[in-house]
């Protein structure tokens, strides 16, 4: 199967690691992954900040740039859910888009990847794939397969994490209380790893673990479904550290 | 605090003291919690919640669609069975039929039955300047008056006070409070039931709103959990009620959606203690309705903010958001406090004061609101769509600019890209500035040596 990576620009830049993970995830389950080099960001921070004019300009670039596929995989929930419930608002129809384990689970309809990560690791549905996308349990189902991996439910999972993108440097105060908050559920599954399936919340979160010196790391999904025992360490990431 | 909103500073200034208030975070975490619990587990007895969720939707949107008809249809009505119709264009004009109609009774003293649209355009503090007394007779209301506080919650406006600081109050301002009083919540009550039982056999006016008004038959309707309203609305001889023009339902076959609905969003109940219904004047008693457009028809002209005028003020997009529960209600400088006040009031006030300015930010945009409203208002897609008509600050506005035209050419990108990347250790890890908020409690993630697109380019994909 021919699939087009929109890799997002918050993953182009600062989490290439996750990208890496996606496309060699994609392959291993025999996909062919193109990667149109014209593409740069779906205008979410614009649109969502109140700049609609930009954010419809970035739409319609986004599509001229993927007109011609015919499925767009998206590893953020957040991006994922603003092409495809905010474009038609703005007047603009794109090709298929599904976030990467809406694209497993449902096209290629696999939830063993093969993947194996020996740690205890919590997951934390970010609000646009829990109530923008409806992703379910697919990105625990998906977790549960993988080998090593012992899932421990993370309480007030429902809860927003207190990101928001521009919410978090506009109301900063409540962003950190938010965070705080999310943070001590964390903490309090006694996970290792605190993974989600956006990286722009891991940033917010993963800052505030380090920050604090939890010794909790945030991964993105791709990176577990993406490891297997030939990586070294075993079960380490692709991506290198985040955090400084 | 006094009872005043005017001259607040903007959200975020007013949701910072608040976050460090342990008491109140302590208060609002358990009151939402708890109403949070209750709502959930009274909404999944029902097996048609989602279809009475459209179906309350649906009557609404319609009802607004065709609301010049109804208004008259309920006028009519409400003529044709002995009471009076006022129109109100605006809360001065609101509060200024209402003070001319209490005088007109030669009383200076009148109960009141807790009432949203009466808060909205300040009537006890216009009634005052009038040499009336207005005494809330909700216990909530009360403390809050007693207190010269402000509501916090649109249900539960005292939700910020413990029952220490009720105790307090009830001895400080309640002229027959029992010199003994606890702090226990029974005594509390009774402590209260005792002094209102004497307002409301003194009282010869009280004023109401109304949950719902159903034009076929110019009936009005309140739901209310004290039994204060029930007291209200019989005793007196004369009753005012001022009632948005929003709160219109055409039939009784539609009231039957909302009395579902209403009590289990807003208090968790399958059905609420009191619902007190009234066609015109009862026997005995004069009744105005006064109908209060304050900013409502603006609304009703704008395609996607309307949807807030489906709001039936259950408070269950306050008990769930997550920001709500965090800055309390005061910090929104509003009698609507929490997501729906976020939409309503700067579409009812507009946008002109920074307060009013900073209300469609002051959400994450996590839905939650969304998914809680029981007539299915998209507040997330409101706020959105009201930041695109609120003042951008210059600096922010110079910032989305330069982002949008680096975005607008994949070259410009990975020139940015090879920047930062060639920069990354010279970056601070205290960023100056506004962005000084993201590190002031997060640290910075690493900037890669190489974007993704540029191991693209380098690799194709890297090894298959």
């Amino acid at each position: 199967m021919r699939v087009a990576l929109f890799i997002t620009c918050v993953n182009d830049t600062l989490y290439p690691g996750t990208g890496r993970a996606v496309v060699s995830l994609l392959r291993r389950l025999g996909c062919e992954v193109d990667f149109p080099e014209a593409q740069t960001c779906c205008g979410q921070m614009h649109l969502n900040t109140g700049y609609q004019d930009e954010a419809r300009r970035l739409a319609r670039r986004f599509r001229a740039v993927f007109a011609r596929h015919e499925i767009v995989v998206v590893p953020s929930g957040s991006c994922a859910a603003t092409i495809r419930e905010h474009y038609p608002r703005l007047g603009v129809e794109t090709p298929r888009v599904v976030e990467l384990t809406e694209f497993l689970v449902d096209v290629l309809g696999v939830t063993d990847v093969g993947a194996y990560f020996p740690h205890r690791v919590t997951y934390h549905p970010t609000c646009h794939s829990l109530r923008g996308l409806r992703l379910g349990d697919r990105p625990e189902t998906l977790l549960r397969a993988v080998r090593g991996l012992e899932l421990v439910p993370l309480p007030g999972a429902e809860e927003c994490c207190g990101f928001g993108g521009t919410f978090a440097v506009k109301n900063p105060a409540v962003s950190a209380a938010m965070c705080a908050d999310k943070c001590r559920a964390v903490l309090d599954t006694g996970a290792e790893v605190l993974c989600a399936a956006d990286n722009s919340c891991l940033t917010h979160l993963g800052g505030a673990l380090h920050r604090q010196r939890t010794g909790v790391r945030v991964v993105h999904i791709a990176e577990i479904l993406a490891s297997t025992e030939q990586d070294k360490p075993a079960g380490t990431p692709i991506a290198s550290g985040r955090g400084r | 605090m006094s009872g005043t909103f005017l001259g607040m500073p903007a959200f975020p200034a007013n949701a910072a003291r608040a976050v460090q208030d342990s008491q109140l975070r302590h208060n609002l975490r358990k009151a939402t919690h708890t109403i949070r619990a209750k709502r959930l587990s009274t909404i999944a007895e029902v097996p048609d919640w989602r279809e009475l969720r459209e179906a309350a939707k649906a009557v609404k949107d319609a009802t607004l669609r065709d609301l010049d008809r109804h208004l008259l249809c309920l006028e009519e009505q409400v003529t044709a069975t002995g009471g009076h119709v006022h129109w109100a264009r605006d809360a001065a004009e609101a509060c200024r039929i209402v003070a001319g109609l209490v005088r007109a009774t030669g009383e200076t003293e009148v109960v009141k039955v807790k009432s949203m649209a009466t808060q909205e355009i300040g009537l006890n503090e216009a009634l005052a300047e009038h040499g009336i007394e207005a005494y809330e007779t909700d216990l909530a209301e009360l403390i809050v008056q007693l207190g010269d506080d402000r509501p916090s919650h649109i249900l539960v406006p005292a939700i910020h006070r413990n029952r220490a600081e009720i105790r307090e109050i009830f001895l400080r301002s309640m002229p027959d409070a029992p010199p003994g009083l606890t702090d226990e919540p029974a005594a509390l009550a009774e402590a209260a039931r005792l002094h209102l039982r004497q307002r409301f056999l003194a009282s010869k006016v009280a004023i109401s709103g109304a949950n719902f008004a159903v034009a076929e038959t110019g009936t009005l309707v309140v739901l209310e959990s004290e039994g204060n309203g029930r007291m209200c609305l019989t005793l007196p001889e004369t009753l005012i009620s001022v009632v948005g023009i929003e709160k219109i339902v055409p039939t009784w076959r539609d009231l039957e959606i909302f009395l579902q609905v209403l009590p289990r969003s807003s208090t968790g109940e399958r059905m609420n203690p009191y619902t007190s219904t009234w066609t015109g004047a009862t026997e005995g008693q004069t009744f105005h309705l006064v109908l209060l457009d304050n900013g409502r028809t603006d609304v009703l002209a704008d395609e996607i903010g309307r949807q807030a005028l489906r709001c039936i003020r259950c408070s269950a997009c306050l008990n769930v958001c997550p920001v709500y529960e965090r800055a309390g209600g005061h910090a929104y400088g509003s009698v609507y406090p929490g997501p729906i006040g976020a939409i309503l009031t700067p579409q009812m006030r507009g946008m002109g004061s920074p307060l009013d300015a900073s209300l469609p930010y002051a959400s994450t945009l996590c839905g939650a609101c969304y998914d809680a409203c029981p007539v299915a208002i998209d507040i997330p897609e409101v706020l959105v769509h009201l930041r695109a008509r609120a003042p951008h600050p210059p600096a922010e506005r110079a910032a989305m600019g330069a982002a949008a035209w680096t975005f607008s050419r994949a070259v410009r990108l990975t020139r940015a890209q090879r920047l930062a990347s060639r920069l990354r250790r010279l970056l601070p890890r205290r960023l100056p500035g506004p962005l000084s908020a993201w590190t002031d409690t997060r640290d910075l993630p690493e900037v890669p040596a190489e974007s993704f697109r540029d191991w693209w380019s380098r690799t194709q994909g890297g090894p298959r």
